[in-house]
């Protein structure tokens, strides 16, 4: 009876298991790697306006594939996309060295404070996450404006006659950079730091250690992860950044994540937009698949 | 070094942080033509929003689409996270914790744009679907579900797996452990993450870029749309109402939070206190 063999299995099968592991997995096969898939056969497909050719051809009893490859080609000879690959990286490696920069002291002394203080900072480093991030860009754009707050201050003080050109700029665009990510920089920075053993620290100054000899030497290896951390947390995010270059870039500001949209909405070049959507992935998959193999050769292994 | 530098450290460091966000509020009572000129108080830009029906329509789109996209992601999220921290081997697992991971590297132009495409391919096969809030919620979804999943599964990995144990050694069904133990403890977990991912729907302007139709404008594009073409008092506006919505909202939830610590506080004494006369009594 083989129907009662299987419906005794069928009993026994671990349906629950089964559903907790598969609902997920399909919605993100469905919605997320298939979509990527679709985008992988449009930047090889041959576009007749909106119209996708097929990609395999019949005829003569011959199968024919066509790939049309021209969309990368001019991806890495067109000089205006390699530029854009290299200033994308540019601006998110700046900008994950200047929160460094802010964020490290800042999550530090945050950490270093009254233990009944630290709830409160915490609470104030993070709520500006429960804001719109659209609104706070778009809150610089009033104040680096040409006739924006700190040029008026500045005419109203007599320092300068003409305004400062700052909106537009790559300052601008830096600016609005760094003070989305900072506090991406500086949360997983705190939880580093505010759970360091510090008889370590008194025992490196019991040994004669000055105190920045102590900092260099015990506390920026000991929190190696948080920096970890806060830089990937920056970075990864900074190259396909497009509301800040839209809003507080200029011209000059090349950013990968803008010429894929303009390419998509202004240029209607789906193939196109396509070819460098997926560039882009490799461009940030690349780092990534290179820092995990580090890790895991240098034994720590990944975080998560 | 003393505390000094570090007081003035973290006090520019915020000042850096609200500034701009105070300028908002300050500008939203500003009644004056130019928009960073103070030109007097006034309230006449908020009469303005509440007349203005593409705003009105607009945040009540990203309401319902945030709340429909928290709730799937939290529930999603929560199946990927159990499958992650309780079955350590199963066919794909590699595969399945990439893409669970993989929305929170890919940046979002990206997910937005492949989304789009497949759905415009959808539709040209079935006929089905068209762009609107269905779009929308799924690419908020996708994403929601991997910060819902980071979420839950660092509570699921602290949590005292003996307790699970002891429900079922005392006869639970695998269900029931969940409902009456399991739930209950990550409740809090998943709370947080439905905010997570409702703030994250609500504030997504990329991939609804992509995924909305015509017919179909979220607060932010139509927010977007007005930054771009220059400074906006209604914008300013808008910022304060969210402001204050999130202030109290964070206040109430403190507050919330610290009163549901002082009574399990209390339950705690209490249940201490009765162990302590059950001990007392004679045997």
């Amino acid at each position: 009876m083989k129907f009662q063999k299987f419906l005794q299995w069928f009993k026994a099968y671990n349906w629950g298991r089964f559903s907790v592991i598969s609902i997920p997995y399909l919605f993100l096969i469905l919605l997320f790697s298939i979509p990527f898939l679709v985008v992988l056969r449009l930047s090889v497909t041959e576009m007749d306006g909106v119209h996708i050719m097929d990609l395999t051809s019949y005829a003569d009893g011959m199968i024919t594939l066509k790939l049309k490859l021209s969309n990368y080609l001019f991806l890495v000879t067109d000089d205006l996309y390699v530029e854009t690959y290299i200033s994308s990286l540019k601006y998110a490696v700046i900008n994950t060295v200047i929160c460094m920069f802010i964020g490290y002291p800042f999550a530090y002394f945050m950490a270093r404070s009254p233990v009944s203080m630290r709830p409160a900072l915490l609470m104030l480093v993070s709520l500006p996450f429960w804001t719109s991030y659209l609104l706070r860009v778009y809150a610089w754009k009033g104040l680096l404006d040409d006739n924006g707050v700190f040029n008026n201050i500045l005419i109203g003080l007599h320092l300068i006659d003409e305004p400062i050109k700052m909106m537009h700029t790559s300052f601008s665009m830096m600016l609005g950079m760094v003070y989305t990510y900072l506090p991406f920089m500086i949360l997983p920075l705190y939880a580093n730091l505010a759970k360091m053993d510090l008889r370590l620290l008194e025992a490196a100054k019991d040994l004669g250690a000055t105190p920045f000899l102590t900092f260099w030497l015990i506390t920026v290896p000991l929190s190696k992860n948080g920096i970890i951390a806060g830089a990937m947390l920056v970075f990864i995010p900074s190259v396909g950044e497009y509301v800040i270059p839209e809003l507080l870039g200029g011209p000059s500001t090349l950013m990968i994540g803008r010429v894929l949209w303009d390419e998509f909405f202004s240029n209607n070049d789906w193939a196109m937009a396509s070819a460098v959507a997926v560039s882009m992935v490799l461009l940030i998959l690349l780092p990534l698949v290179i820092f995990n193999k580090y890790q895991a050769e240098s034994g720590t292994g990944p975080r998560a | 070094m003393g505390s000094r530098v570090g007081k003035i450290w973290l006090g520019l460091g915020y000042l850096f942080l609200y500034l701009p966000i105070f300028t908002l509020i300050v500008f939203s009572f500003n009644d004056s033509k130019m928009v960073t000129l103070w030109g007097g108080f006034t309230f006449k830009w908020y009469g303005l929003i509440a007349k203005d029906t593409e705003v009105i329509d607009g945040l009540k789109l990203s309401l319902k689409v945030a709340v429909l996209s928290a709730t799937g992601s939290v529930f999603l999220g929560m199946l990927a996270a159990f499958a992650m921290v309780k079955y350590k081997r199963f066919f794909g697992r590699m595969t399945f914790s990439a893409h669970i991971n993989a929305p929170l590297v890919v940046p979002e132009v990206i997910t937005g744009l492949s989304l789009l495409l497949f759905f415009v391919m959808c539709e040209r096969l079935f006929g089905a679907p068209e762009r609107g809030l269905f779009t929308i919620w799924a690419g908020h979804t996708s994403i929601g579900l991997a910060y819902a999943a980071v979420v839950i599964q660092s509570r699921l990995m602290e949590m005292d797996k003996s307790l699970e144990e002891a429900a079922m050694d005392l006869g639970c069904r695998p269900f029931q452990v969940f409902t009456l133990v399991t739930f209950p403890m990550i409740a809090q977990s998943l709370a947080s993450a439905w905010l997570l991912t409702f703030t994250i729907s609500l504030d997504d302007v990329v991939s609804t870029a992509f995924l909305s139709g015509p017919g179909s404008t979220t607060l932010p594009i139509i927010i977007l749309s007005r930054a771009r073409l220059g400074l906006n008092p209604t914008i300013n506006v808008i910022a304060t109402i969210t402001v204050a919505v999130v202030a109290v909202g964070v206040l109430a939830g403190s507050l919330w939070m610290s009163s549901q610590e002082r009574k399990r506080a209390a339950e705690q004494a209490a249940a201490y206190r009765d162990g302590m006369k059950l001990d007392a009594v004679p045997a």
